[in-house]
């Protein structure tokens, strides 16, 4: 059994959801970013989702959008995440999911990144801007199967397509909150419950929910039905609004700890 | 079959209209690179565009729209004064800045505006570099009744600001971008992040050959009008076909427009791009001559990206060239050698707007200027009966600010 499918079996068995939690790697430079991400593995995360930042996130809200510049203002290259995930992977168990956009993954060479990516001991990889439509022109590159490839659904996503997608997946199944980029408001909770429904019903694999979560109460409304919450834009805020504050890493695993009694059901 | 091995896989060269493939790539180029969010919108906008456009009335409807509004058929003139300038072949000028609102952007305009409309779409967004997308977009929006926002980097806001203040007298909201560069790149960042949170009654109006599939090619056929008179224009003119093509490229649909029609002819096809301050200095924007393979907003084609992957900002004195990436076509037209890519630089640009405007009374967009200035040269080349036909894509009263 892989690290994801561990880690949700043993969650299940528990009663609680997964507390997912992504920041970009090197945000807001490489040594406090690896101080933060052990902090946050060290205080009750789940699964850690770790993003490789991009010039031009066009699925990203503002909050994610500042992060992303200032880890590329720091000089972060892909090799640099690969060498961070390493160094997570040397402190905790918990699975690793590196989360792109396709440009820089294909500028590394898809072959490379597997290898580099299993390497480090990471366990996926979702790319927001690779629909299965296209994803064979990676996997095909893939010399082992030994990387999940997370697969979203959207709320725009008809039936008939959730059945295609469900179908190529691997690890979980990344559903997309709401219409909007990362970070947006406006969550319909009703909404969320009904699509994480219909997915149960087509797919074994694990359900997560995110984009745009941040609040406790609605961690816990999502977590009584879904089998992860993923929360990004709000750690990246924290960040964001910490960045000279000495205690911010002690404040990020603060807020791990208070967002996973959440999970709890 | 007769295909092409590239380093990116085979691309098939059966002919102009085997590309798009059903996936629409264009050989190795092309696809759909977009989040999850938006992939029912643009198979839809695919499934809707295949069903809805070759219908009578909507071709009929469009055609009424291009004739009667847009003023189609544009003009072809033979530039006498600025052919003898440059000293060799005849260059005869496709008149797209005499277009209603000044630039070939209206002919795709029109096209995806009432495609919004025959699918009950109300609202239009676009991205806009020039500004003149955003004008032939709020001009749209205006005539067929709908809401309308346009994307415009800081920058571009600042540098083509009689375009913006066009557009809000046409009802349109102008929302200025601010993040990287303040230009075409960013505008179009930012618009697609808009389309994702407002996709189920807004339609996205690309302004160019770029864009995930099928927006390359819905965007070239709604172009393609232009070499398809400029062709029969040319015969009618001179009884032949000319010897060359010449057009600028940003994202390249000026250029797709005229070339398309054109493809099984054996005559030159030459694309312009900006060379800004010199290809040496690393400002420019010469995307197809510099660039390397990689996916930018939605498709795979060229771009102008570091080792790592993350995408450059461009430079041209033109917002409308001003762009990093180019349509996925081009790419492969490059890659097959059946079109050339060259660059000309800000000043060689500069220096033929001034020479169109005193040798022929016509004042081009800085953008078009381009495709002037490498027409100048490639004449100079050619013999006194040899022909190329420039495609004057836009008229420059919006550039009079940056030149005084
Ligand atoms: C007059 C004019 N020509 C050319 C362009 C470049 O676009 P494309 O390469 O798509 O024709 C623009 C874009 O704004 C333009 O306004």
């Amino acid at each position: 059994m892989n690290r994801i499918e561990n880690t949700f079996t043993k969650l299940k068995e528990k009663g609680e959801s997964a507390l997912v939690g992504f920041v970009t790697a090197g945000d807001p430079d490489m040594r406090r970013s690896l101080d933060i991400v052990k902090t946050m593995c060290a205080s009750g995360l789940d699964v850690l989702e770790l993003g490789i930042p991009f010039s031009d996130p066009t699925a990203d809200g503002p909050v994610i959008q500042r992060s992303s510049a200032r880890s590329l203002e720091g000089g972060t290259r892909l090799s640099d995440v690969m060498d961070m995930t390493r160094s997570v992977r040397a402190s905790t168990d918990i699975p690793i999911i590196l989360f792109s956009y396709y440009n820089p993954i294909l500028a590394y060479s898809p072959a490379f990144f597997y290898d580099e990516a299993v390497a480090a001991g990471a366990d996926g990889v979702l790319v927001v801007d690779l629909p299965p439509e296209e994803s064979d022109e990676m996997t095909g590159l893939w010399p082992g199967d030994k990387l999940s490839l997370i697969r979203l659904v959207a709320p725009t996503t008809p039936r008939e397509r959730m059945d295609y997608i469900a179908q190529a997946a691997t690890g979980f199944l990344y559903l997309v909150s709401k219409t909007g980029v990362t970070g947006s408001d406006g969550l319909d909770l009703a909404a969320i419950a009904a699509n994480t429904a219909v997915l149960k019903s087509i797919s074994s694999l694990p359900i997560c929910v995110g984009f745009g979560i941040s609040a406790p109460e609605d961690v816990a409304a999502i977590a009584a039905a879904a089998d992860g919450v993923v929360i990004g834009s709000a750690f990246e805020k924290i960040i964001e609004d910490n960045l000279e504050n000495p205690d911010l890493i002690t404040i990020m695993g603060a807020t791990v700890k208070g967002l996973k009694t959440a999970t709890v059901r | 079959m007769n295909t092409l091995t590239t380093p990116m896989g085979e691309a098939n060269l059966d002919g102009p209209n085997a590309f798009p493939d059903e996936m629409g790539h264009f050989g190795p180029y092309g696809g759909r690179y977009v989040g999850e969010t938006l992939m029912p919108a643009i198979i839809d906008l695919e499934k809707a565009y295949a069903s809805i456009s070759p219908t009578p009335e909507f071709q009929e409807a469009l055609q009424v729209l291009l004739h009667d509004y847009a003023g189609r058929p544009t003009p072809l003139f033979h530039a006498r004064r600025l052919s003898a300038e440059a000293g060799g072949a005849a260059i005869i000028l496709k008149r797209e800045d005499l277009t209603h609102t000044g630039a070939h952007k209206i002919n795709n305009t029109l096209g995806q505006g009432l495609l919004a409309h025959f699918t009950g779409k109300t609202k239009l967004i676009a991205e806009t570099g020039a500004g003149q997308h955003g004008v032939a977009t709020a001009t749209t929006a205006a005539l067929l009744g709908m809401e309308c926002r346009i994307f415009m980097g800081k920058e571009d806001i600042r540098r083509q600001a009689p375009n913006v203040r066009r557009m809000e007298l046409l009802g349109a909201r102008v929302v200025p971008v601010s993040s990287g560069s303040g230009t075409l790149k960013d505008a179009m960042n930012e618009a697609m992040r808009f389309w994702v949170s407002a996709v189920q009654d807004t339609f996205y109006v690309i302004g160019s050959v770029a864009g995930p599939h099928p927006y390359p090619a819905m965007v070239r056929d709604f172009q393609k009008v232009i070499g398809i008179e400029a062709r029969q224009q040319i015969l009618d003119m001179q009884g032949s076909l000319p010897n060359a093509l010449v057009a600028c490229v940003g994202g390249g649909s000026n250029a797709m427009g005229l070339f398309y029609p054109f493809l099984e002819d054996d005559i030159q096809m030459i694309g312009v791009e900006a060379g800004g301050k010199g290809i040496a200095t690393g400002k420019h924007a010469a995307t197809i001559t510099q660039g390397t393979v990689g996916v930018l907003h939605g498709s795979k084609s060229f771009v102008l990206q570091d080792s790592n992957g993350q995408i450059q900002e461009a430079h041209s004195i033109s917002a409308g060239l001003d762009y990093p990436g180019v349509g996925p076509e081009h790419a492969l037209l490059k890659e097959t050698g059946r079109a050339t890519y060259v660059t000309v630089t800000d000043d060689e640009a500069l220096s033929a707007f001034k020479t169109l405007c005193l040798l022929e009374g016509i004042i081009p967009a800085l953008e078009s200027s381009h495709a002037v200035a490498y027409a100048m040269q490639e004449a100079a080349r050619r013999s006194k009966d040899e022909s190329i036909i420039v495609n004057l894509s836009g008229r420059g009263d919006k550039d009079l600010g940056i030149l005084s």
